[in-house]
């Protein structure tokens, strides 16, 4: 799997990457809930407005990527810390592999019925 | 006669055999210290007049040849290097080193951070220059200028005592991480403009284990006694193989006794 076969430097950089564009996600993400008052911007019909909104949907979907990729990786780090052994690092990368596969769709899936796509 | 020149301490000794299966425990002894007395010292006055028995590690006896390294008051530190004046405790609790497997008392194993040292090839390699010395007897030196000097200078200072490694909380729970010494090391050959094998030790360190693991705690460069700061080298290095940072350089020549 060539996703296996990543070098550590190549992970890192995808790693720092996705790390500094989720902060500039979240941080438009969180001005979304400041243009109005806080729970107003929580209300059923601005939420689902919010959903029905095109770039609002693919700022949604890319904190969800991004996250995943980020902190999956991160899960990866610490867990192949943990035991020296050819074989763990190996699971380790694929069970995360699949786990961040598995959030993403479960996300995407979500993000897609709301916004009625 | 000042009060000073009778002063005592306790030297809390830790002591153990593990050969022996020694179950591990503290011996205290009361020494007498000048405001000049090391820890090594001290210990060394132990060794001659209460218990010839406990275990050190020593050769130098000034910061040279890095055998001393050990636990004062829980930080890692040479003994040799460390006056007991400067501690301001009466009581100096000496300890093995961290992150490395023990053998008897003080001394332990360096046996796996000789072996990291060694995994970074640390030599200069040059495909210009074969290794094989006999094959070149015009070979005089390579040519460097004080500003290429002083890119690996600081860090060619290591003495190998392995207080960076025992101070790494990388190393203490990851022991294949090559550790702070030998990524500074790293470090210091691909900084050497005589150097050409950057590709070889880029692939060494980017590793599962390798130098990606490191959190950037800094505690290294806190207890090295040399200055060197290894923390510094593995950012450095880190960036260069990011190639956030260039390193600009340029390989020396070979000056050869047919030149001069
Ligand atoms: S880098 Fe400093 S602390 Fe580490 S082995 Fe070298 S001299 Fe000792
Ligand atoms: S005895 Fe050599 S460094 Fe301490």
């Amino acid at each position: 799997m060539a996703l296996l076969r990543l070098r550590e430097s190549q992970i890192t950089k995808i790693h720092y990457l996705t790390g500094i564009l989720s902060l500039f996600a979240v941080a438009i993400h969180i001005i979304f809930r400041l243009i109005m008052p806080f729970g107003q911007s929580l209300s059923y019909e601005n939420v689902v407005a919010n959903y029905q909104n095109i770039f609002y949907v693919i700022l949604l979907e890319s904190i969800l990527v991004l996250i995943s990729i980020h902190g999956f990786n991160g899960l990866r780090i610490i867990l192949i810390e943990l035991k020296q052994s050819h074989r763990w690092e190996s699971t380790i990368t694929i069970l995360v592999l699949i786990a961040m596969v598995g959030v993403i769709a479960y996300g995407t899936r979500t993000i897609v019925i709301a916004s009625g796509l | 006669m000042s009060n000073e020149d009778n002063k005592k301490v306790i030297l809390k000794v830790y002591r153990t055999n593990y050969n022996k299966d020694d179950s591990p425990h503290y011996d205290k002894f009361e020494v007498p210290v000048k405001r000049w007395t090391t820890v090594l010292d001290a210990l060394l006055h132990v060794k001659s007049y209460s218990d010839s028995s406990v275990g050190i590690r020593y050769s130098c006896r000034m910061a040279s040849c890095g055998s001393c390294g050990m636990k004062i008051n829980g930080r890692p530190s040479l003994a040799c290097y460390t006056k007991i004046s400067e501690l301001k405790d009466d009581v100096v609790v000496c300890e093995p080193l961290p992150n490395f497997p023990r053998i008897r008392d003080l001394v332990s194993d360096f046996s796996q951070f000789f072996s990291h040292h060694k995994n970074m090839k640390p030599f200069i390699q040059n495909d210009k220059v074969s290794l094989d010395i006999d094959d070149k007897h015009d070979l005089v030196e390579f040519e460097q200028t004080h500003e290429d000097v002083d890119k690996y200078l600081q860090f060619s200072y290591c003495i190998r005592c392995g207080l960076c490694y025992s101070a790494c909380p990388t190393v203490a729970t990851d022991p294949k991480f090559p550790g702070p010494q030998a990524l500074s090391q790293a470090y210091r050959y691909e900084a050497d403009s005589r150097d050409d094998s950057k590709k070889t030790r880029f692939n060494i360190i980017d590793e599962r284990h390798g130098i990606w693991r490191c959190h950037f705690a800094g505690s290294c460069s806190v207890v090295c006694p040399k200055g060197v700061d290894p923390a510094l080298g593995i950012q450095l290095l880190k960036g260069h193989m990011l190639g956030l940072s260039k390193n600009n350089k340029k390989l020396s020549n070979l000056r050869t006794k047919n030149k001069e």
